[in-house]
């Protein structure tokens, strides 16, 4: 196993090392948080805590990545 | 969904004190008040509204299900085209089920869409594992001790790797190991792994994260803190 791999599963296993919020209210607040962050605004300042859950919980980092993704792409046409 | 039914707030939903103030309820942008306007009407009005939602939800399942078709081959389209009317059905549901919690944080349509893209991953991410064992038994473990390390790091990484799952083994409750196990080492999606434990994605992840706290502590308390090395990882 090489050291990347290493440390990709330990980040796995330990989690983002600060607060987060839970994947119930990270669903509750993802439509601000994308659409502040589509914005150029500063959304983890908005709502602290749901950056460090998205890097712990790979179902909600899913979801968030597919919400600004298609927000974006709907504000580009 | 809570996340089996979307946005019930569990118990023991925030995992540390965070302070998430709601957002001001903001003065609604004239097409989200066109959208509650004519959802809360009635007769005619509504049922276009209803349909005219549901052609949005089911445009942002198809989105989702776009995205993820390279990774599941094994689905004809249409399989996947059957998965997106379901995951619009099931969001219309959840979404007129909730109007009343819309508050204008965002675009009535942007908060709506989060119910298609949540329902068409889920169903995904089962249907990906349908039919397939869930391990929630350490024999992943041996990930660890496998690994062919450089010489050059291998002391002072064996000595964490040894002290982490020597701690995955005496630390934790059987529920959390076997949860984080899952998870974190065996890579089973959190929804499928909550309906084969019949909970809900909240809970399990509330497990995951007192076990990952758990093991924090105690590398910190052997002297081992990672929060550098995993910092270079996030990046």
């Amino acid at each position: 196993m090489e050291r990347l791999e290493i440390q990709q599963a330990l980040g796995r296993l330990l989690g983002p090392a600060g607060a987060e919020v839970g994947c119930d209210l990270c669903f509750d607040e993802l439509d601000r948080y994308v659409e502040l962050e589509v914005a150029g605004r500063d959304a983890d300042a908005a709502v602290p805590g749901l950056r460090a859950h998205l890097e712990g919980c790979p179902a909600c980092r899913e979801e968030h990545e597919s919400l600004r993704a298609l927000v974006s792409s709907e504000q580009a046409l | 969904m809570s996340v089996a039914s979307p946005g019930t707030v569990s118990a023991g939903e925030r995992m540390s004190p965070l302070a998430v103030a709601p957002a001001p309820r903001e003065a609604l942008d004239a097409d989200s008040r066109e959208w509650l306007r004519s959802l809360r009407a009635d007769g005619a009005t509504r049922d276009d509204a209803i349909a005219r939602l549901h052609a949005l939800l089911l445009r942002g399942a198809r989105f989702e299900v776009a995205r993820r078709r390279p990774t599941l081959p094994h689905l004809h389209g249409d399989d996947l085209d059957d998965i997106a009317n379901q995951a619009a059905d099931d969001a219309l549901v959840s979404v007129l089920a909730r109007l009343e919690d819309f508050r204008g944080a965002s675009r009535f349509t942007t908060w709506a869409y989060k119910f298609a893209l949540y329902e068409a991953a889920a169903k995904l991410r089962k249907r990906a594992w349908q039919g397939r064992e869930v391990p929630i038994e350490p024999e992943a473990w041996g990930v660890f001790s496998n690994a062919g390390l450089e010489p050059d790091a291998e002391l002072e990484q064996s000595e964490l790797l040894t002290t982490l799952q020597d701690a995955i083994r005496d630390v934790l409750t059987p529920h959390q190991r076997r949860v984080l196990v899952a998870l974190a080492l065996n890579g089973v999606p959190i929804d499928v792994l909550a309906e084969r434990l019949s909970t809900t994605r909240g809970a399990l992840y509330k497990t995951l994260h007192d076990a990952r706290r758990k093991l924090r502590n105690h590398l910190q308390e052997c002297g081992l803190s990672l929060d550098g090395r995993l910092e270079e990882e996030a990046d």
